[in-house]
């Protein structure tokens, strides 16, 4: 007869309840390791998405998302006559606050030229971009349905599709406009502030600018030595995806990403304590039973099996239960809780580890009990 | 010629040491034979515990000999290595409160003292529901102990004690919790198993509506007897 199983038969409400509990706690910690994952994915989903090879810049800046950069809108005719470059397309990236349906919300702006490098890899629903202005492809945390109509910059746009986890390093979801639509939107004037330029002997000045220009490679090419073809014009920079990808997860999100990691730490350990205060309790709940067990003659290896079992049991079901309720509201979260097999497996690791060195104060407490606490009242 | 199942010669425990010893017990000499109901009594404090906890052997004695079944178990040192396996094996405990295991019914809280000594769990069950059959518990079998009346969890507790046909049964007051007709049956239980097993019992008592049930009543004063 298995002791553990029977003693949580017996009282198994309360060990559910248990189990419920620390299954919650579990799953903060779960949790916070999904969205730790969640920001790198975050970060990188756009530079994914638009599969470019290199990242032309202005020169002494690491931009786009990095840092601020701004190049003529001709750039992209001269990267796109490089040796190697199989096509290329101009970009603008900006923060924006639109008025949406539900009210307002902040997305990111990105712009670019239809037909060319810089939009969605892929629609999840309704179309891409044509050649019409005031279009938008929206990703689907906007929560902005095709058709559904938008106020940005003072104009209004239709939404045409949307597109599914694609969110800026920030986590906001990024919308996609036509480039002219987000050069208007970034560098044309308000109309005070145009008049009072003109009046200044300004003037209203050109719209005809980009944050980047992204390329495609042909096969074979070498991204390095096309990069350092574009960094002959002292005027461009150029990053190859995999230094942007780097300088995304290293410097953009380096910060978030440590300070997530940290608290999923200091979260661990507090789950270990808990855990161990709840198999001690568990224990010392059972100390005229294990005294009487060893009275009876019980040896040390049923009263290491009970607590151990049990231990590992609490452990086991209350993961069931974290990896339960996250996968049910991870989509209410409102940044992404990227978990994955790996993810879920490595943490049920640590939680088993958590269970064993947890149960080391109780079995240690369970050893030191005397027979003789089973006698008198 | 039979062998004693329990002989203290000269048995003493003290606790602490130097000036802050206290004599607990003090040269105990008991002899209980086969068979024999002994009755220990004697004021809170006298004792009565400790003997029955040396002669356990779960405490060790300070001075004196213990001598189980005429094997020397302790000789100013314990002379047995597996002393919990001494104790599934040959003693039976009977304790005031019953102490049977809350989450097994009362047939697994018999049979798990058959095969904590090894028998086989379909063995130690069949034989766990003749001992209450025979007890006349049988029909509780499967009662969780919270579900058994003082009366039945007692009989339960004295079925385990009795599962391994053991030479030595220690009780301490046991029927402290009943009342004087079911305190009764226990007593006389426990008189016939000693008969029929042929074991030694040793029971601690304050109750005095069970001396006359005693083939010896012992008395402890202060750590002695008196």
């Amino acid at each position: 007869m298995n002791l553990a199983l029977a003693d949580i038969r017996h009282k198994l409400g309360r060990f559910l309840l248990t189990c419920l509990g620390l299954g919650l706690l579990m799953g903060v910690a779960l949790s916070m390791v999904g969205i730790y994952q969640g920001v790198v994915t975050e970060a990188l989903a756009l530079s994914r998405s638009l599969a470019a090879d290199l990242w032309v810049v202005e020169s002494g800046t690491r931009g786009p998302f990095a840092e601020s950069s701004r190049l003529p809108g001709d750039v992209r005719e001269m990267v796109a006559r490089l040796p190697g470059v199989a096509a290329a397309g101009s970009i603008t990236l900006r923060t924006a606050e639109a008025h949406a349906p539900q009210g307002i919300i902040r997305v990111q702006v990105m712009g670019y030229e239809p037909g060319r490098p810089g939009g969605p890899s892929a629609i999840d629903e309704g179309r891409g971009l044509g050649g019409a202005r005031r279009e938008l492809v929206a990703d689907s945390r906007a929560r902005l349905p095709p058709g559904a109509t938008i106020l940005l910059g003072g104009d209004r746009y239709r939404v045409v599709g949307t597109t599914r986890g694609l969110v800026s390093s920030g986590g906001d979801p990024l919308v996609f406009v036509h480039l002219h639509d987000s050069q208007d939107l970034q560098f044309k004037l308000a109309p005070p502030t145009a008049r009072r330029a003109l009046a200044a002997g300004g003037g209203a000045g050109s719209t005809d600018t980009v944050n980047a220009v992204i390329a495609r490679l042909h096969p074979g090419a070498d991204p390095a030595l096309v990069a350092e073809t574009v960094r002959r014009w002292k005027h461009l920079a150029a990053l190859t995806d995999a230094e942007q990808s780097d300088l995304l997860t290293r410097s953009v999100i380096n910060r978030a990403r440590v300070q997530l990691g940290m608290f999923t730490v200091v979260l661990l350990f507090v789950s270990a304590v808990i855990i161990a205060l709840i198999i001690y309790t568990m224990t010392m709940d059972k100390l005229r039973e294990i005294a009487t067990l060893k009275l009876i003659g019980a040896p040390d290896r049923m009263i290491i099996g009970l607590v151990l079992q049990q231990a590992l049991l609490l452990g086991g079901v209350g993961y069931i239960a974290a990896v339960g309720w996250v996968f049910a509201v991870r989509d209410v979260f409102p940044r992404t809780v990227a978990l994955g097999v790996a993810e879920v497996a490595v943490m049920a690791g640590v939680i088993g580890v958590i269970c064993l060195l947890a149960s080391l104060l109780s079995i240690r407490a369970a050893l030191r009990i005397e027979p003789q606490q089973a006698l008198g009242g | 010629m039979a062998r004693v199942p329990v002989r203290a010669e000269g048995l003493g425990k003290t606790f602490g040491r130097g000036e802050t010893a206290v004599q607990a017990l003090g040269d105990v000499h008991l002899v209980v034979a086969a068979g024999e109901v002994v009755g220990l009594r004697g004021p809170s404090g006298s004792g009565k515990s400790t003997l029955l906890n040396l002669i356990a052997c779960i405490q060790e004695p300070t001075a004196g000999r213990l001598l189980l079944d005429d094997e020397v178990v302790w000789d100013g040192r314990y002379c047995i290595a597996d002393l919990r396996r001494l104790r599934r094996e040959r003693i039976g405990f009977i304790f005031q409160f019953h102490n049977l295991l809350p989450f097994l019914n009362a047939v697994d809280n018999v049979a798990l003292a058959m095969t904590l000594a090894g028998t086989a769990p379909a063995a130690a069950r069949l034989r766990a529901r003749a001992l209450l059959d025979e007890l006349q518990v049988g029909r509780r079998a499967l009662a969780m102990p919270s579900r058994l009346s003082g009366g039945e969890a007692q009989r339960v507790a004295i079925a385990r004690a009795l599962a391994n046909r053991p030479r030595i049964i220690l009780a301490d007051e046991p029927t402290a919790a009943l009342d004087s007709e079911r305190a009764g049956v226990v007593m006389d239980l426990l008189r016939q198993l000693a008969q029929v097993q042929q074991a030694a019992v040793l029971v601690v008592t304050h109750d005095e509506k069970i001396f006359d049930r005693f083939d010896r009543l012992v008395s402890l004063r202060d750590g002695r007897i008196e």
